[in-house]
Parts: C-alpha cells; structure tokens; sequence
C-alpha cells in the first residue's frame, strides 16, 4: 500500500508538466522587460513556448491559458551563473587539469533544489563543475524543467560549452597541501595554465601536421587536449572561480599570451580593487551580493563589490552557488540598492540580462522580448522588495511553479528502502557552498562551509 | 573624502561621538506605544524623552524629518564577535572542548574589535547573544551592544547557559548513520542528559542546604556552579532543539524537570506550535533564510515558521545563526514579515521579544523614557532591502557608519590610480 501510495505521488507531479506547447496570455501586469524598460498594465503573450508578443489588451486566442498579472510584477525568469543543484557529483578532484569531464553526464533531474529554486522564479542555472582543480570539468546550462525525467531534458540546447577555472585556495589546498604535486601556491597555479595551455598548442600542431600529412603516425586523441584546443579557439566559455585581485590579474596575462578573450570571473571578491583592468580586458563579474570571511582569501571583501564593479563598466551579475540562496536571487540583487545604490533596472540585470550574456544565452533570454524563450516569472510585489512573494514561474511557456497549486511535498523520486525520511540539522548560518563538494571529507576543517 | 592608504586595514576611521542629541520632527516605531510622530532626546547614553516639542539647550539637533527611527536590532543568537574567519579553526572561538563545559563564557572571548561587528551594526543590529555551540552543554552565551573596547564596555548584562538537546536528525547531508543508530544514539543521549541533570540536581541540594545553614563548603566545580541560576530556576536554560520529534521530547524534558526555558532553532516548530504555545514557552528562531530541514518539507518551510509559531501564540525572537552575515538579521525578519508572520510582530521579534527573553525589557528593545538609546534613524523601513541607516545610536554614542566595507569602497569605488 505504502509503495502505491508512493507511486501517486509520482503520477500527480509529473501529469500537469507533461503539458508542452501551451500558449499563455499574462495579462496586465507591471511587465519589466528589462532592455526595453518597463510597460504599465501590459500582457504577455507565449505562444509555443515562445513570446509572442507585448502590449496591451491582447485578445486570448482559442486554447490558451489566461493569468491575470493585475497589481504584479512580469518580468523575465531569473538566470543563476553559478550554482551546483540538479547534479549527482560535482569535483573531479583526482588531477589538477580535468578539463574531459562533463557536467552534463552527471545531471539529476529529480533533484529538488529545482523545485526550490523555480519558488524564486529562477528559470535557468549554470550547472558548474566544483573548484578543487585549477582547470576542472566542462559545465552545463540548464533549464529548470522540473517535472522530466531525463536528465538530457533539463539541458539548455544550443546554450554555449562553458567550462570550470579555479584559482587559490581551493586547487592548492586539493592538490598542493592534499597530493603534494602541483600547485601549492598561487606561483603554481599559473604554471598549471600556462603548462596546459602550451601541450594543448603542441597537440593541436601534432593533430595539423597528421592531417596535412607533414607526419605519417597519427598521433594518439586526448579528449583532454581536445577540450583544451577548442578553450584556445574560443569554442568554450571560461567561468573561472577566483578571489583575489593578483590571482585575477594573473589570469588574464596568461590568456592574453595564449591569445583568449572570453572569461568571466566567478565569486570574484575581489574584482572591486581591480575594475578598471576587468574593464579593459573585457572580462566579466558574476559575485557573490554579501557572502565574506569564510575563509582569508575572502577576508578583505565588501558588499559593495557588485555596484564598483558595475560603475566601473564590468558586466556583473550575482549569483547562488547555493541550493539556498537560488531560493532569493531577487533579494540578493537587491542588496547592491543597500550597499552602492544601484537603479532598479541596474540591480535586476544583475540577475536576467548580465548572467545571459555571461553564458552565452541572450539571444534567447534574459529579457522580455518578442522571440525570446517563454520564460517568466511573476512577482506579487516588487522584486527587490523583501516583501516580495514569486507566484508563478513559466519555462518554455510551460508553468513549473504556480503558487496556487503547489503541493506540500514536490519530490518526484522516493527511495522505496527509505523508512523515515530524514531531518537534517540545519548547519545554520554556514553558508551552503558546495563548490567543494566530493573532496575528500579530510579536507574539511570542522564544517561544511568550503567554497 | 579619506584617501589614505592604509585605511583599507582599518574598520573605523572617525570616532563616535558621545553628548546629547535630540532627534527633531521623526517617525518613531516605539514598538511597545504605537508609532508616533516627534522627537527623541538621548542624554547620558538614555533615552531622556520621547515626544513632540521637546526642547534641549545642550543637545545636538538632528532632522528627522523623513525619517524613520526604530530600537537597535537584537539578534538572538550568532556567532558574531566568536569567529572571524571560517574556515581558520583558529579564528574560532564559539566551541571548547568537551561535553559538559557550560562554563565557557562567550563574553571571555568575544572580540570587540572583529572587522565583522562594525559590519553588522551598520545595518542597524545593535545587540546580539554571542552563543557558544557544539557540546551537550557548550557553553554561556552573552548579550552584548555592538561598541564599546572591552567586552564590559560592550556586556548588556545579561547571560544564557545553552544545551544543545539530543537530536534525531542527521547531523549533515554526509551522516552516514543508520536510522536505528540514529534513533540508539538520541536514546543513550537522553540517558546521558537526564544523568547530568540528576547530577545538577544533587550538586544543587547540597549547594542549598550549605546556603540555608550558611555552612562554608570547600569546592571548586565551576561545571556545576555554572548551571545554579538554571537549577534553581533563576534563569532560563537555552536548548538548542529543532526536528519535531526532538521538540516533544525536549517539551517533555523540560516539563518534567521543572525547568525554565527557552527553545532555540525550532525549525520545525509550525509542526508543532500549538503544543508550544501551551507550554508557554518562548522561541528564539531563525534564520529565516534558510533552507527547509527536509527534501519534503514546502520550499517556504522556513520562511513561514515564525509566522505560524506567532499566530498559534508563541512569543518568537529571530535569529540569523551567522557571524560575518549577521547584518542580514533585517532581511531575515523581512522574509518572515512577509510569509505571514507580519511587519508588526517580525519587528517584536528583534527588538521587545528577545529583550524580555533575555530579562533586559527594562532597559532594551522599544523607545521608552529611560531606556538605553539603541536607536537606528533610517530612511524608510526598517527591514527593506534598498532602504539607508543615517544615524546609529549604541548607549547614546552616535557610531559612525563605517566597516571595512564601507572603506572598501570609499577607496575602490574610484581607484586612483585608475588604469595608469
């Protein structure tokens, strides 16, 4: 009986997000699209999937779902740059350099941290490898299409390959202080890059030369040198995990040699000391709204790092790396009006057109325009009010979370061995980082509060 | 403007400034006498007067005009002042070893100038109860203002023994614990507890017929000393407890030894408020921000807490749990305002209800006439994200509104040199 029981549960939370291909007609809400400013008692219209159109007084075509939006607020689904939900594991920490590894074979669409983040009107995450190593697995966008049940259906198709940098503590701690091979210092950790990226030139040579026939054994496939090649042609976005303001200015030196362009800085706590060369480099920010002095590289940090950056012309967007603060992403970006005074329009692109941009997806989201994906999330209040409350989230003109049906309990899997599902202990108050998840328990000094 | 370069090593630049100062033409959230329009008159670290037209010879005037004043924030519970950096252990000061040390006091090693405490008060968190965690019985926590040089600059006079209650729930997401160990493990822990207390008990019998006879008794226990105010139930015993099953048991606990109490966390008291509510007693919980205990708890689990345990009658104070983030002590009362609990009593929840959880009410938590002038002049709602501290008052000395955040970005915010 127990098992049946269980089994319905199933059957009712995946039946109404079976649904694809649903037009919806939002109408007359407070519509924040963004690029385009914001519009006055307008409706949206999603059309398979896509938006169809803006403006006022639609009529509803036949077959399609009507939301009244009076009094809310439209604006486009919430992109997180930086989070770890929806996958089974997350640092390959065995080698400094794991850049074959992929994200994307390692993805849980049963994981209810998506759930949780779609309450908070967050459509889409960047599913990021961990920052144990120096050059760590390829990441992978996702949308947040909680209700499937293959892990391929969450990827984002034709999102741009992005791939895991980190840079301090974390790779030196792993492989200096943990394997005692290189790096162990942040001297180390550019000779890792610079190493990577030299037999990557010499394996795309050796590749040339078989293939122009200057040499006659082919000479062995490394899906590793391969990954690296198309990092150097510019194929693969790098998000690269970092702190402090000389290990950033190190970066971008060696990317400048080895002739790269696109990067974005994650965490980057530092990136307030050195905007102006962020600026100049043409590297982007995606930062933390107030996380510090969890470990010394973040010590000399201020909440006012996302508002420097963006007066000093760096895109910037904040981000969650936390199945906890993807929750409030919206409330997060809110805090740059506390700390730097950002407009409304500055603090929200912080958390829909910025992080598209960064990873390569604005021309289909990020902001409410006709075309774009049918992504939406809407707001009873106004976003970076802290009394603000989601109330729906849309995906692809499909809604995954609606307020006014939403279950108590929104697990899709149940392990049928489990007898009393368990409590955890809040670990209140230690930020929920899991950029260090899967590293060995050993090098967890107390509490899980790594990032 | 301050360009010097060092001051990026500093946290506070100006000094604060001691007088009187009158607070003209305001908003006042007195939060035990309504809201008010009018002034406020801070003498000698009081609030001397609050109401409309007061005049003062001597008092630095301050427009208040637009402006909205509230009582300094308290929070509950944090580690504030306790650790500075996380992941350095020897930063960390909150959790002595063994098991039954409840007197480890908080107060010894509160740091009064940790870089994070002029980063809290800035958001206008006055006051916090700086707790000792890990053990059964880790320690006595302290409730202290947020200035002052030496930790009795900075004591608000008031102290808590804390006990961490057995618990049933895994300890972190890699607990690898059978559910039978689990359920083994609270049993013997039970057993364990209930044996301290009986220990308690017999130390305190022999404690008071020593008193009633006045008979000098030659002991050194400060274990047991420590716990006399809670034995004899002179103050409350703070009992860290949060799953369901864990608050019944400590709800039981608690009754059948007779002992004060005040229940800490309960992240799922909305499971059970009602019974909380009848045993009458009171709730310091939070975060707020946080996820639920759960996978099959609603996402709002936490957000809604507060407001549940409120509305079925419990007195409830907020806490952030944190250390450097426990600035976010009014963004934490904003999410439970907002998921029922209501502005009115999220407000009660860090300013009154923790000052009489705390036995402070007389001098902490509203704006009275003669209390100590913990104010924060703001300009617009307290808990709203965008809205600005102008003014922080800690017993009547006007603190300025620096932190090392705020010098990181006076220096940052226009770097000179800039890219040349």
């Amino acid at each position: 009986m127990m098992m049946l029981h269980k089994y319905l549960i199933l059957i009712i939370i995946v039946l109404p997000f079976g649904i694809s291909g649903q037009n919806i007609l939002i109408k007359n809400g407070h519509v924040l699209t963004i690029t385009k400013g914001n519009l006055e008692k307008t409706d949206v219209l999603i059309s398979d999937g896509k938006i169809a159109r803006i403006a006022s007084n639609i009529s509803a075509p036949p077959g399609t779902k009507v939301v009244d939006a009076t009094d809310m607020y439209v604006m486009p689904g919430i992109i997180d740059a930086h989070s770890h939900i929806a996958l089974d594991a997350i640092n390959e920490a065995a080698s400094p350099v794991t850049a074959e590894v992929q994200m994307a074979d390692v993805l849980n669409p049963f994981d209810i941290a998506i759930y949780r983040a779609l309450a908070g009107g967050v459509t889409i995450s960047h599913a990021m490898h961990g920052s144990a190593n120096a050059i760590g697995g390829q990441c992978q966008t996702i949308k947040h299409r909680y209700g499937v049940t293959h892990p391929d259906e969450l990827i984002m198709k034709g999102a741009p390959r992005t791939i895991k940098f980190a840079l301090g503590e974390n790779p030196i701690r792993v492989h200096g202080e943990g394997s005692k091979i290189l790096p162990n210092t942040r001297m180390g950790v550019e000779q890792v890059f610079r190493n990577a990226f030299s037999e990557a030139q010499l394996y795309m040579k050796a590749q040339n030369d078989f293939k122009k026939g200057v040499t006659k054994n082919e000479p062995p496939y490394s899906l590793r040198m391969e990954t690296l090649a198309d990092i150097m042609q510019g194929k693969i976005l790098i998000h690269c995990h970092s702190y402090r303001a000389d290990e950033i200015l190190m970066l971008m030196r060696v990317l400048k040699d080895y002739g790269i362009d696109k990067i974005c800085f994650q965490h980057v706590n530092e990136g307030f000391k050195i905007a102006p060369e962020l600026a100049a480099f043409g590297a982007t920010a995606s930062v933390f709204s107030d996380w510090w002095a969890y470990k010394f590289e973040v010590y000399y940090s201020t909440a006012y790092n996302a508002s420097i950056l963006t007066r000093n012309g760096v895109l910037t967007s904040i981000n969650s790396d936390s199945d906890e603060l993807i929750r409030h992403l919206y409330h997060e970006a809110a805090k740059t009006q506390r700390y730097g005074h950002l407009k409304d329009e500055e603090a929200l692109a912080l958390i829909t057109i910025n992080p598209a941009k960064q990873l390569g997806i604005d021309a289909r989201t990020g902001s409410l325009e006709v075309g774009k994906d049918g992504d939406i999330t809407i707001f009873k209040g106004h976003p970076l009010s802290v009394y603000a409350i989601p109330q729906m989230t849309i995906v692809d003109g499909i809604v995954r979370f609606d307020i006014k049906n939403d279950p108590d309990d929104m697990r899709m899997f149940i392990s049928p061995t489990e007898k009393y599902t368990s409590f955890y202990e809040s670990e209140a108050g230690m930020e929920h980082h899991s950029c260090m998840e899967d590293v060995g328990a050993w090098l967890f000094e107390g509490l899980h509060h790594e990032h | 403007m301050l360009t010097t370069t060092h001051i990026a090593f500093g946290q506070q630049v100006k000094k604060a400034e001691a007088g009187n100062f009158l607070i003209k033409n305001t908003t006042i959230h007195t939060i035990t006498q309504g809201t008010i329009k009018g002034d406020i008159l801070i003498e000698d670290g009081r609030i001397a007067n609050v109401g409309s037209g007061i005049v003062s010879k001597e008092a630095r005037v301050i427009d208040g005009t637009n402006k909205h004043v509230y009582p300094g924030m308290i929070d509950s519970g944090s580690r504030l002042g306790l650790q500075e950096i996380g992941s350095i252990s020897l930063t960390k000061d909150f959790s002595e070893l063994g098991d039954f040390v409840p007197q480890m006091k908080a107060l010894t090693a509160v740091n009064p100038n940790s870089v994070s405490i002029p980063v809290t008060r800035v958001n206008g968190v006055t006051t916090v109860f700086a707790k000792p965690q890990g053990g059964t019985f880790p320690g006595t926590g302290a409730v202290i203002d947020l200035f002052g040089y030496t930790p009795e600059q900075m004591s608000a006079g008031a102290e808590g023994v804390i006990m961490q209650f057995p618990s049933t729930g895994r300890r972190h997401r890699w607990d690898s614990r059978t559910d039978e160990d689990i359920s083994k493990d609270a049993e013997k822990a039970i057993a364990k507890i209930n044996d301290m207390w009986n220990e308690i008990l017999a130390y305190k019998k022999i404690d008071s017929i020593a008193k009633a006879t006045r008979t000098v008794w030659d002991n050194y226990n400060p274990q047991m000393q420590a716990m006399m105010p809670v034995a004899y139930g002179k103050n409350p015993l703070f009992i860290e407890v949060n799953a369901k099953n864990d608050i019944e048991a400590a709800l039981q606990w608690v009754k059948d030894k007779n002992i004060k109490a005040v229940f800490m966390g309960v992240s799922e008291g909305w499971r059970i408020a009602d019974k909380i509510a009848q045993a009458g007693i009171p709730v310091i919980t939070g975060p707020v921000l946080d996820l639920p205990g759960r996978e099959y708890h609603r996402y709002d689990a936490s957000y809604t807490n507060a407001g549940i345990m409120t509305k079925a009658g419990v007195k409830v104070a907020i806490r952030t749990n944190d250390a450097e983030n426990t600035r976010n002590l009014p963004f934490n009362a904003g999410f439970a305002a907002a998921y029922g609990m209501g502005v009115e009593e999220a407000l009660k929840a860090v300013t009154i209800h923790p000052a009489q959880i705390f036995g402070i009410d007389k001098m902490y938590g509203s704006i009275e006439k003669g209390k100590v002038a913990n104010l924060v002049v703001a300009t617009g709602d307290l808990f709203e994200t965008s809205t600005q501290i102008d003014y922080l008052f800690i017993r009547g000395w006007n603190v300025p509104l620096e932190s090392r955040h705020t010098l990181l970005n006076d220096e940052f915010s226009e770097r000179t040199p800039g890219l040349k």
